[in-house]
């Protein structure tokens, strides 16, 4: 019971108060390109969100029962990377066969995501942490919603902010964005106080 | 000949086409650490050398590596450095490598390296690619150091773990957390795009002179004419 407890508390965090992009700063790169539509945005925040979660739990099982038996934990970053380069490979060609939607939708963000720090981030934070494999998933799964909120967030911000406003030509771009991105994070920061789980 | 196109490289990479204010490129892993300015200085080394020699190994490999798996490839090349960088920060600095956590694993998806590796090592010799990423490397590095410098002295008064300013300094505490990094960055991009960078738009003004303020290179000016 305890453990679930805990489990719930880690997914809340890694949504709200120790949320992965604003926080951590992981995942900037993405986000700062592709935060211009909602529409794709939610395209990519749904990809990364599935990604994740997955990743972090195979990597989760890869690191507790290959890498540590066998004591080659320093080994961890290239088998992180393979087995999300290997995930994401493998879900594009199932995704293109079962379904053309999903594909259309999803298809084009996948291989975006397997450069896209936040992945990666997500399991290295896992082992350091030491979670459990309930939490792991829970944290996986709470990073990437958290992320996707963040981004289609923004991709709002910046659509009302592309109709009517004179933002400074230095700010153009990934100046503003930026911006935006430092008062989100204070917004985020307000949440600090309801959960201490790091 | 030679000479001059390596110093176009180090022209372009330093000054005019930096990789952090003109493509906003790989600040995701190395922007969480630029609260205090000694780990940032280790995690710049660490960067600079993983991006050198990564570009150095891909631009030597570059006719065996087969094109359907060459990100593959290159992504297997920068973890291998990774590797050495991460063990050796273990082994000599293990307080700056605990402090450091992730962010020295996560080197690895900074998109700089990957975007040098495949835009500039695929297609040029290893001696050039080598120098050109050293300098994409060293470009990114001062500014995040001199954020770092910035955040670490408005946010606890200090430099280099010494406090520098005295107790009339009130600490901006939002500096050091979150928010104070993206702040930073901005007004900096702010500052340096406002400042050297007008040339791209607005065809009036003083594109040349705007042009040799940002990086005051005459010889490479004459070699250009």
């Amino acid at each position: 019971m305890t453990e679930g407890l805990f489990a719930f508390g880690v997914f809340f965090a890694a949504i709200f108060t120790n949320n992965i992009l604003l926080t951590n700063y992981l995942g900037m790169c993405s986000f700062l390109a592709v935060s211009k539509e909602i529409k794709t945005s939610v395209g990519l925040g749904m990809a990364v969100i599935f990604v994740m979660t997955c990743t972090s739990v195979i990597n989760w099982l890869i690191y507790y029962y290959v890498l540590v038996p066998y004591d080659i934990v320093y080994l961890r970053f290239i088998a992180f990377i393979i087995v999300i380069a290997a995930f994401v490979q493998l879900v594009e060609l199932v995704i293109e066969r079962l379904s053309d939607a999903l594909y259309a939708a999803l298809g084009i963000f996948l291989p975006l995501i397997t450069v896209n720090c936040a992945i990666l981030g997500a399991s290295l934070f896992m082992v350091i942490r030491e979670y459990t494999f309930l939490s792991g998933l829970a944290y996986g799964a709470g990073s990437g919603i958290g992320w996707a909120i963040a981004i289609i967030a923004m991709a709002g911000i910046r659509t009302k902010l592309s109709i009517r406003s004179k933002v400074p030509f230095g700010l153009t771009g990934a100046g503003i964005t930026l911006v935006i991105a430092g008062i989100m994070a204070l917004a985020f920061m307000g949440f600090a106080g309801m959960i201490v789980i790091t | 000949m030679k000479s001059y196109k390596f110093r176009q490289v180090i022209k372009e990479n330093v000054g005019i086409n930096n990789p952090v204010f003109v493509q906003i490129l790989g600040i995701c892993s190395t922007l969480a650490v630029t609260n205090v300015l000694k780990n940032t200085v280790v995690m710049c080394a660490g960067l600079v050398f993983v991006t050198g020699l990564s570009n150095l190994t891909v631009s030597i490999l570059r006719k065996y590596i087969p094109g359907r798996i060459r990100m593959m490839v290159e992504t297997l090349i920068i973890a291998a450095y990774v590797i050495i960088v991460d063990v050796v920060f273990k082994a000599f600095i293990p307080d700056i490598s605990r402090q450091l956590g992730p962010y020295v694993g996560l080197i690895i998806t900074n998109c700089i390296i990957m975007g040098r590796a495949e835009a500039f090592a695929l297609s040029n010799p290893p001696g050039l690619s080598l120098v050109d990423g050293l300098t994409s490397g060293l470009g990114y590095a001062y500014v995040l150091l001199i954020i770092a410098f910035l955040r670490e002295l408005l946010g606890s008064g200090s430099i280099w773990g010494f406090r520098v300013l005295g107790d009339w300094w009130t600490n901006w505490n939002i500096m050091i957390m979150a928010p104070g990094a993206f702040f930073m960055l901005a007004l900096f991009i702010w500052v340096v795009k406002g400042n050297f960078m007008k040339e791209k738009q607005g065809a009036s003004g003083a594109p040349q002179a705007a042009s040799a303020g940002s990086s005051p290179q005459p010889a490479s000016a004459g070699g250009k004419s």
